[in-house]
């Protein structure tokens, strides 16, 4: 284990600018506590066999197989019905090289209102860009789409709505994929945006693979950007998706207008 | 007027007792203003009640002969009161009713209800002829309403002998004290909900809400028998309340108190939902009268007519309403739109009292969702609730916690809700919707129930006796902004009463979200009673709920104030 000394630490010699912690050897990554390269992580779940010693026996076990050194038990509870619950600490050993990480991002900068306005209409002057939005399949949950579209907007951020760059149509909650590109159409969208909150079993993800897959059978998939955002969704699995960007929890209004605007621009498409 | 049914009147059991102490700080109200914004919300259900007394919905009609005797469904999963019903209304008989033919029917073929529907949804036997045929003699008629009469108090009676049951095991368990901690399960299969409730039960849970799969409510039928798939939530059909009754029933037993089950009258069903949950001894519903209109596109028409025989229902059966505010700031801002709840628990108090649910089965439903990076949020949330606890005296508020602004910080989220829980225990609230540390990443596993429990019998054991312990200053913070959020709500009021509440409904005064009297899901289900409507269980649940004193000797609502 690497012991952090005062120079490493910033507290002797002049302060040097690093990419990581101070001390760090961003090759190998451990997680860390209170000391370098220490490997404490949290662990917490429950389990099917009733409370007692040899719960958290098996808690301890179970964590050793996932190849983690010292597991202790802080926290046991009797759930009843024979569950118990428990909280372990423990030490990993693994690291992750840092510097041969690569993760895919929505390319563009985060522009502010008015810049967003004047990117547009430098390239488009009045004409705008028509932003089609709705949660699909069963999902019932519009207060990520709202957040986004809606005048009112997010965080003190204003939706989509308060852009005069775009053309706003929410269709709200429960739209099934196929009305939602019958709709695409008939608005002459230019752009789609997929609300998706619940994931249970996964649904969220068959839901969006399906619209992709009906939107090419459709040979329509080229025409339009597809945006899907939830809270358990990234640009990563956007991607893997078939979608051109995804967006997290606490995207704001202006992060996906910026995005908008700077990929219509960037395609040299026009509206 | 028939006599009364069999049960003898009971009172509806006191709510859920209180810890010594246990109440709200109290709060300087304008009382004319108070007086004022009920005596709208009274009109303004009250134009809504005359509407909706003159028309029926299939739905109505489908919980007709669910009291009549009618269950189950066809070997292709259709409901069979969906088939009788379908069968009439596709040949434009929904405005007469479909007892008269269905009764009638009954009576020429020999047949109990159950066989005859079976027989109508097989294509063995059409009911239009009958509903065409000429006038009955005298003698049919005098047969036909026996037996409605007789089916109608067969029909009821399984709803009152549930309440007795309730009545009678509060009485020997007891239940929890108030703030109740209200947790839900939604893992979509009944089987694995029954665990995590039994589960939840140990860990000290009141009330146990099983959370419908996502899009249930726009489903124009009830789902039959015991499910194991489900989006966000588990189907609410008969056999699913059924099994859950029966494993809260032997914990609660084990336990030594009264464990309740909560489901959802809601959406496109809401008359049917209350009707099952009736028979099978369900404890709470959700049901609101505006929810579905605002924010599942249903036609406010339908849901209109179908909450009032859902809430009739829902009186008889002593179950508590628990009404759906906290949803309306998730969409509009919480400090700027605080009042649009109040104005919307005050309608939904007055739609709820002319339906014949008395004080103690008020779950009125308030949240308020405020940012608790706002400065001041406490404050806020505080001077909410209490406003809200001093609106409606004696009845069991639900109060809900923040949803919105939770992270994936689960640590966090925590914390919200611990805050959210001291706020409840202080103002007095009666339902306590236990927030989860993992809300708005997934349904709760086994572990979010038993913290949250936990977090609220600390914060519950510890802060009992707050709320008679502490005074709201005089002229301070708290009691400002609890009559400017009263003041804005009763400016609402107004313009809703100028208006008439569908109207204002169609305006978007609500929520931010405007609705159509045409727009909407289920219009078609509408219809005008035509003049020889006939509803063989209208009269007499109207006159048990007078007997047992949900409403005044005059069919008037009980109102306290």
């Amino acid at each position: 284990m690497a012991v952090l000394t005062p120079e490493a630490a910033g507290l002797a010699g002049p302060a040097v600018a690093l990419s990581g912690a101070r001390g760090v050897d961003l090759t190998q990554v451990r997680a860390y506590g209170d000391t370098l390269d220490d490997g404490q992580v949290m662990l917490t779940f429950s389990l099917p066999v009733p409370f007692g010693d040899e719960a958290k026996e098996a808690g301890r076990q179970l964590v050793r197989q996932m190849g983690l050194h010292e597991p202790q038990v802080y926290h046991a509870h009797d759930l009843g019905e024979g569950f118990t619950y428990l909280i372990l600490y423990a030490k990993s050993p693994f690291s992750v090289d840092f510097t041969k990480i690569s993760v895919p991002k929505v390319t563009s900068t985060k522009l502010d209102h008015t810049a967003i306005e004047r990117l547009w209409s430098g390239h488009y002057g009045n004409a705008r860009l028509r932003v089609l939005g709705a949660c699909t399949g069963d999902d019932a949950h519009t207060v990520g789409i709202d957040a986004i579209l809606n005048y009112k907007g997010y965080h003190g951020d204003k939706g989509l709505e308060s852009y005069k760059c775009f053309e706003i149509k929410n269709l709200g909650a429960q739209v099934p994929n196929e009305v939602l590109l019958q709709e695409a159409r008939a608005f002459g969208a230019h752009a789609i945006l997929v609300s998706q909150v619940v994931t249970q079993k996964d649904c969220h993800r068959s839901n969006l693979a399906a619209l992709i897959d009906l939107a090419e059978a459709e040979e329509i998939r080229d025409q339009m950007l597809f945006l899907c955002g939830g809270p358990r969704l990234s640009h990563p699995i956007a991607l893997e998706l078939g979608f051109d960007a995804g967006f997290g929890p606490g995207t704001t209004p202006g992060a996906v207008a910026s995005y908008l605007v700077q990929r219509w621009v960037e395609l040299g498409r026009q509206p | 007027m028939a006599s009364s049914l069999s049960v003898p009147p009971t009172l509806v059991s006191d709510f859920a007792p209180t810890v010594p102490g246990f109440s709200c700080p109290a709060l300087n109200l304008d009382a004319a203003s108070v007086a004022r914004a009920r005596t709208l919300a009274r009109n303004a259900a009250e134009e809504v009640q005359q509407f909706t007394a003159s028309r029926t919905t299939v739905s109505v009609e489908r919980t007709i002969l669910r009291l009549l005797g009618v269950s189950g469904a066809t070997a292709d999963g259709q409901p069979l009161v969906n088939a009788v019903v379908d069968h009439l209304h596709s040949a434009g008989l929904l405005a007469s009713g479909v007892a008269r033919p269905f009764l009638t029917a009954a009576l020429q073929h020999g047949m109990s209800p159950q066989v005859l529907a079976e027989q109508v949804a097989a294509e063995r036997i059409d009911l239009r002829p009958v509903s065409e045929g000429a006038a009955p003699s005298p003698s049919d008629q005098k047969a036909l309403l026996a037996l409605g009469d007789q089916l109608g108090r067969a029909g009821l009676g399984r709803i009152l002998a549930q309440r007795q049951t309730r009545d009678s095991q509060l009485q020997q368990l007891g239940c929890g004290t108030q703030p109740l901690r209200y947790v839900i399960v939604a893992s979509g299969n009944i089987y694995e909900d029954v665990v995590q409730a039994r589960v939840a039960a140990r860990q000290g849970a009141d009330v146990i809400a099983v959370i419908r799969s996502t899009g249930q409510s726009l489903l124009d039928f009830v789902p039959e028998g015991e499910t194991t798939e489900g989006y966000g939530g588990t189907y609410a059909t008969q056999a699913n309340f059924r099994l859950m009754r029966k494993a809260l029933d032997d914990v609660g037993a084990e336990l030594g108190r009264y464990i309740r089950l909560c489901n959802y009258a809601s959406g496109l069903c809401m008359p049917e939902i209350a009707c099952l949950g009736g028979f099978e001894r369900l404890d709470m519903m959700l049901n609101d009268a505006l929810y579905g209109i605002l924010f599942r596109d249903i036609n406010m028409q339908r849901t209109l007519c179908d909450q009032r025989l859902s809430r009739r229902l829902s009186a008889l059966a002593g179950l508590v309403i628990n009404t759906g505010e906290d949803n309306y700031l998730t969409t509009a801002d919480a400090v700027e739109a605080a009042h649009t709840v109040v104005a919307s628990t005050l309608i939904n108090e007055a739609l709820a009292r002319s339906s014949g649910l008395v004080t103690n089965q008020l779950g009125l439903g308030h949240a308020m969702e405020i940012n608790p990076d706002f400065p001041g949020a406490l404050t806020l949330e505080i001077a909410q609730a209490a406003l809200l606890r001093h609106l409606f005296p004696g009845a069991p508020l639900k109060y809900m916690p923040p949803t919105k602004h939770m992270t994936g910080n689960v640590l966090r989220g925590h914390v919200q809700d611990t805050l959210f829980n001291l706020v409840g225990v202080l103002t007095g609230q009666g339902i306590q919707l236990l927030g989860m540390m993992t809300e708005a990443m997934h349904t709760p596993h086994i572990h979010d129930r038993y913290l949250a429990l936990e977090s609220a019998q600390m914060v519950f054991g510890g802060g009992a006796a707050l709320g008679s312990q502490l005074q709201i200053s005089a002229g301070g913070a708290i009691e400002a902004r609890a009559n400017e959020t009263l003041a804005q709500a009763l400016a609402l009021l107004e313009d809703i009463s100028a208006a008439g509440l569908r109207n204002a409904l169609s305006r978007g005064l609500f929520a931010d979200i405007a609705r159509s009297p045409s727009g909407g899901r289920g219009l078609n289900g509408v219809a005008e009673r035509a003049a020889d409507y006939w509803d063989p269980c209208e009269e007499l649940l109207q006159s048990e709920l007078v007997r047992l004193g949900h409403l005044n000797a005059d069919g008037g609502a009980q109102w306290p104030y």
